[in-house]
């Protein structure tokens, strides 16, 4: 086992811990701050992957912006989210079911498919994947819509986030 | 070297963990955060794609990225609605907002 | 050559070559030693900027601060650790407390990883990564995180509201303060520190000054000082989300502010000043580290400067700071900066950085212009009486006349 895969290991072990409390935590505050943990984790799996810029776009609107405003929102509406209430419905059961079947389900399709155990390519070194992250996003051969589109998106979004928890009078 | 596999795995299982929590919390604000852990492990398996299988092209991280404005829209969103129910309901199970019935 | 680190980390890493050890082990240690280096000499820094700080504030309100310990009181600050660790640890009631005892470690740790990609000299820098400046953002995430952790685990009124209005700052100055970053990244066109600091012929505090005042601004709030300290206005919250804590947790979250100050001046000198360069910093490196040090401890004067001169803003005044004042500031800043450098592709240097100064005093002018417009348009409502709360019937209260004031 090379370092590599041991840091993988430990991180992908440390962020299943932290997502399965995030989804049976009673105490809602503490799941979000395991989500967080979890947010993290993704993050270093980023930076395994050579993808540094995404790693920090990560944390940068995970961590400090959607976790934070969960946090927020969590702490507004305290009344109800007492930490005794149960807060796991009356099917958590099936929905056990139902999580695991799909697991196995991938899983078992993943194994049929012969790229699976696939190692990894070598990156080319003349090519700064960040440059060329910048360019695609504004050239209009490559991805000059989607971007605007996400971000006609992000305003749209600003608006109707501002109308909706706006007093009404 | 981690084999793609390895990443892929990872990625399953944290979305089938995120979708327990969808289905099974009973809170509104703990049912998005189910949401943003399959949101995420869309995103490891685009980049773990991107790198193993086309690293010379640069579209996964590119969707990597409009999931990452999808997830800030749709929390956004999300939260404001939830703080908005929560004026008028007080209250943020999801199984006691049935405004829409009758 | 003539940089004493580098003959230093060569020495060491022939050393370590010699008792046969490999070369990946070898990376590991020199990078751990070089961690612990950093980490140990920024701490020791950190422990004299409350010597430093507490001097200058004196001298801004006519005193002479610490003076009796030492040397110009140069043992005081030892002292003062000295204190903090054996006070009594403090744990109030109804207290998260894994929660509670980790949040101070957020208020220090976040500010040290800074340190990781800020280049001390052309040589010393932990680690060149092509999103250094993304990665100083993300730091300051880190920071708000340890703040609201901070106030909820306390199970105090007065710590939560401070840390959400702390946090609310935070998130909302980050703005401008990204998008004013983002300028000298087009300059640069690179988001290496060191390239930003290399690419500095002349300083972009000339090509970019309102950026560089922008970011200024945005950073002092986000540090949470005055005049942007309504999260621990005394009058009102006593002392903001760190209330509950006593002793040497305190003391994380105080040494965590005061290094993040001077942080924050080394970060606005590599990206506006040109970091360690001066005279003879090519030729002998370890003189870049005395410039550096030079300018952020100018900067982190400026903050002083601005701390003890201002008195503290209102909550409604910060919003309307960063919504309608900065951030379109900052928005119009970026996109006439990114205009202006596709036009002005292959023009000598001089011309790049003189049109690029005339289209700052002319967005300053116009800035101006509209601040006055705006001024004489809110200045009658501001100037309105304002409702008083007062129980059912009361009579009304008089209208408040000079003649009237001067007798009560």
């Amino acid at each position: 086992m090379t370092p590599l895969q041991i840091i993988f290991l430990l991180v992908a072990a440390i962020s299943l811990g932290g997502a399965v409390m995030v989804v049976t935590r009673q105490n809602l505050v503490h799941a979000a701050l395991w989500l967080i943990l979890v947010l993290f984790g993704v993050a270093v799996t980023f930076v395994l992957l050579n993808a540094g810029f995404l790693a920090m776009a990560q944390v940068v609107i995970y961590i400090g912006a959607i976790a934070i405003l969960m946090i927020f929102t969590i702490m507004l509406t305290r009344k109800v989210a007492k930490d005794t209430d149960e807060q796991l419905n009356s099917n958590w059961w099936g929905a056990g079911i139902i999580s695991l079947l799909l697991f196995g389900g991938v899983i078992l399709m993943l194994f049929q498919w012969q790229n699976f155990q696939f190692n990894l390519p070598n990156l080319n070194p003349s090519v700064d994947p960040l440059l060329q992250l910048g360019e695609g996003l504004v050239s209009p051969n490559a991805f000059l819509l989607p971007f605007e589109i996400a971000s006609v998106l992000l305003v749209a979004a600003l608006i109707g986030a501002i109308m909706v928890a706006r007093e009404r009078k | 070297m981690i084999p793609l596999s390895w990443y892929l795995i990872f990625a399953a299982a944290l979305f089938s963990i995120g979708l327990f929590g969808v289905l099974a919390r009973k809170n509104a604000i703990a049912i998005l955060m189910g949401i943003e852990l399959m949101l995420n492990s869309v995103n490891i398996n685009l980049v773990a794609f991107w790198r193993y299988l086309s690293p010379e092209m640069i579209t996964g991280q590119v969707f990597a990225i409009i999931v990452f404005a999808v997830a800030a829209a749709e929390v956004a969103v999300g939260l404001a609605l939830i703080i908005s129910v929560y004026r008028r309901k007080s209250t943020i199970v999801a199984e006691d907002i049935d405004m829409l019935k009758f | 050559m003539g940089d004493p680190v580098t003959l230093i980390a060569k020495w060491l890493e022939g050393l370590l070559a010699g008792w046969g050890l490999a070369e990946g082990p070898t990376a590991v240690v020199m990078n751990l030693i070089g961690v612990i280096m950093i980490v140990v000499f920024v701490m020791i820094m950190d422990v004299f900027l409350v010597w430093v700080e507490r001097k200058v504030v004196a001298r801004f309100q006519d005193r002479f601060g610490p003076n009796r310990l030492g040397p110009f009181g140069l043992i005081q600050p030892i002292a003062d650790v000295i204190k903090m660790l054996i006070k009594e640890n403090i744990y109030p009631q109804g207290i998260d407390r894994f929660i509670y005892n980790l949040a101070p470690l957020f208020g220090l740790f976040p500010v040290l990883l800074l340190w990781a990609v800020i280049p001390i000299s052309p040589t010393t820098i932990g680690t060149d990564i092509n999103v250094a400046v993304l990665y100083l953002v993300a730091c300051g995430a880190f920071i708000s995180l340890g703040i609201i952790m901070a106030g909820w685990a306390s199970n105090n009124k007065y710590a939560l509201l401070g840390a959400f209005r702390e946090v609310a700052q935070m998130i909302s100055y980050e703005i401008p303060m990204v998008i004013s970053l983002l300028i000298p990244v087009i300059l640069a066109r690179s988001m290496e520190l060191n390239q930003i600091i290399q690419s500095q012929n002349i300083w972009y505090i000339v090509a970019a000054p309102l950026a560089a005042l922008v970011f200024l601004i945005s950073s002092i709030a986000e540090l949470g000082r005055a005049p942007f300290d309504i999260a621990e206005g005394e009058s009102e919250l006593i002392a903001g989300f760190h209330i509950e804590y006593t002793g040497m947790k305190f003391g994380m979250f105080y040494a965590g502010e005061l290094l993040h100050a001077l942080t924050v001046g080394g970060i606005f000198s590599s990206l506006f000043l040109g970091g360690w360069r001066g005279i003879g910093a090519m030729t002998y490196p370890i003189v870049g580290t005395f410039w550096f040090f030079i300018k952020a401890y100018f900067i982190y004067w400026v903050i002083m400067w601005v701390k003890y001169s201002l008195p503290r803003i209102r909550i409604d005044q910060m919003l309307n700071l960063n919504w309608k004042f900065f951030t379109p500031l900052s928005l119009v800043l970026l996109m006439v900066t990114a205009v202006l450098d596709k036009l002005l592709t292959g023009v000598p240097m001089l011309i790049y950085f003189g049109v690029m100064l005339a289209a700052n005093i002319l967005i300053g002018w116009g800035t101006v212009l509209i601040l006055r417009k705006t001024r004489k348009k809110e200045a009658p409502r501001v100037a309105e009486p304002k409702p008083i709360a007062r129980p059912d019937g009361a009579p009304p209260i008089p209208a408040i006349t000079p003649a009237t004031t001067s007798q009560s």
